[in-house]
């Protein structure tokens, strides 16, 4: 396969091969080479007045949102106010009760099958098997995916995450800690160009937090769309390029591409101190 | 079609793992289904004409409480971890989940099933090994009706609130076919002279394809929140 065409399939692990990937796709994203400028690219998501209903419920109201190739989002809000709900639809688990979504990369739209195999997630829950070794559930997730060494796709993704020791040692018997990180290298298994990650700092200490911070850092380098909820401030947010909040399914603030991100943080930050004061006070 | 095939034979090669490994469900089935073949030949205390004419029965009815027993983890399993979330996120026929699911629960319900036959044939003093050949594609078939209807259905219950309620009432009466036709299917054979329905095994084989293709049809939409 020539090498550009692989690059295009697994643009967010360029920069780091030190050879043509004709066998292996694995995540290596921790690499001291640095990006490949020009040829990482992710995924462009536009959303068009895309509603979600629950019953009665509106989830999600006429949200109209483009996210443009290796953008770092952070959506943030309070409980229920449709992060979830809006990512889940962008990986294509929910189905949007109205509205429609497009994804493209380099200019040319994706059919929803093409796309599964672009996306990658971190959820509330790890994804991985508890009753399976580290090893062997991402070699389970590496046939699913089609990736040509599964074994060796395995052993890469699990160094990086610092779990290579572990690798023949049942998930079951993983830290809180160590299971995210299992989430995190099954997401980047099969090297996303568009990585979803569901309040990822939850439960993690403050060194997971930093590391996950890094890890996100060198993603968005190598141009990875990422678009992750978030709650309060916390060291996953370094690289965020983009803050948009979300009330009651309705976009409320954007600090837009090439802004600010900051104020929206702070803001949501300040928000959700108050609001967790004012619950303290009541109950 | 190649694509389909692998991603089954991947889940089916998970499912299978991860269950050889504990042994917890199979271990679970085959006890509370030895315990049943014990107490309806204690309670009914058969003779051996009474054995060929309602053994039958009683070994069908006790493979459909092994199948409501057995089937009710299979998706639930995957609510543990939001592992279903996974699967449904890889680039693979979500139609493929169900069936490496369906292949699995086939595959265990058939193990416990030939576990027991020989147990059967002591207690209800009938003699299997003439009709073998026969009785396991009657087997077959009604496992593999058991097997579709219940992975499809452990499918939906998973989502409800009532999980562990809902499959029993939602599968038994639609298994109720399934049960009749084998278990007459299996009366023929323990006759004699022995004699495989032919009525029965096309009423097997139709009820198999009617709900394997419904599967493929909802597949995408069962798996769905």
């Amino acid at each position: 396969m020539p090498w550009s065409v692989v690059a295009r399939n697994n643009c967010c692990a360029i920069w780091f091969r030190a050879e043509p990937p004709r066998v292996s796709t694995a995540p290596a994203y921790f690499s001291n080479s640095g990006p490949s400028s020009g040829q990482g690219s992710g995924l462009k998501i536009q959303f068009t007045n895309v509603e979600k209903r629950y019953g009665m419920r509106m989830a999600l109201r006429n949200v109209s949102l483009e996210i443009t190739p290796g953008e770092c989002v952070a959506l943030v809000g309070h409980n229920g106010s449709g992060k979830t709900t809006l990512l889940k639809i962008a990986a294509q688990l929910s189905r949007p009760s109205g509205g429609k979504i497009i994804f493209s990369e380099r200019g040319a739209e994706l059919s929803p099958d093409a796309v599964k195999s672009r996306i990658g997630m971190v959820g509330h829950h790890t994804l991985v098997y508890d009753e399976l070794t580290a090893e062997e559930n991402l070699i389970f997730f590496a046939k699913l995916y089609s990736l040509p060494d599964p074994s060796a796709s395995a052993r890469k993704a699990l160094d990086p995450v610092g779990l290579s020791k572990r690798a023949g040692d049942l998930v079951r018997t993983f830290s809180r800690g160590m299971r995210q990180r299992m989430g995190i290298a099954r997401a980047l298994l099969a090297s996303p160009g568009l990585l979803l990650l569901d309040e990822p700092a939850a439960g993690l200490d403050p060194e997971g937090q930093q590391w996950l911070g890094d890890t996100l850092v060198k993603l968005h380098r190598s141009g990875c769309t990422i678009v992750m909820s978030t709650h309060g401030r916390n060291e996953t947010q370094a690289s965020v390029t983009r803050a948009i909040r979300l009330e009651s399914g309705k976009i409320t603030h954007d600090s837009g591409r090439g802004g600010d991100p900051s104020g929206v943080l702070v803001m949501a930050s300040v928000r959700d101190t108050d609001e967790e004061i004012s619950r303290s006070e009541r109950g | 079609m190649s694509g389909f095939t692998h991603a089954t034979g991947v889940i089916l090669a998970k499912e299978l793992r991860a269950e050889f490994r504990s042994r917890e469900l199979l271990t679970t089935t085959l006890v509370f289904v030895l315990i049943v073949i014990v107490l309806f030949s204690f309670t009914f205390n058969p003779t051996t004409s009474e054995s060929r004419r309602f053994g039958p029965g009683l070994l069908w009815l006790a493979f459909l409480f092994a199948g409501s027993l057995m089937l009710q983890p299979s998706f639930l399993r995957e609510r543990a971890n939001d592992t279903l979330a996974a699967l449904r996120l890889a680039p693979i026929d979500p139609f493929s989940i169900l069936a490496g699911k369906m292949a699995a629960n086939f595959l265990f319900l058939l193990l416990v099933e030939v576990i027991l036959l020989p147990v059967f044939a002591v207690l209800y003093n009938i003699a299997l090994f003439p009709i073998l050949g026969p009785l396991l594609l009657v087997l077959v078939l009604g496992t593999l009706g058991i097997a579709t209807t219940g992975t499809i259905f452990s499918a939906v219950s998973s989502q409800a609130r009532l999980r562990e309620l809902l499959l029993p009432l939602l599968l038994l009466p639609v298994l109720a076919p399934v049960l009749i036709a084998s278990t007459e299917a299996t009366v023929g054979l323990l006759r004699d002279p022995a004699e495989l329905s032919l009525v029965w095994l096309t009423f097997l084989i139709s009820f198999d394809v009617v709900f394997l293709t419904a599967a493929w049809l909802v597949g995408e939409y069962l798996l769905e929140e």
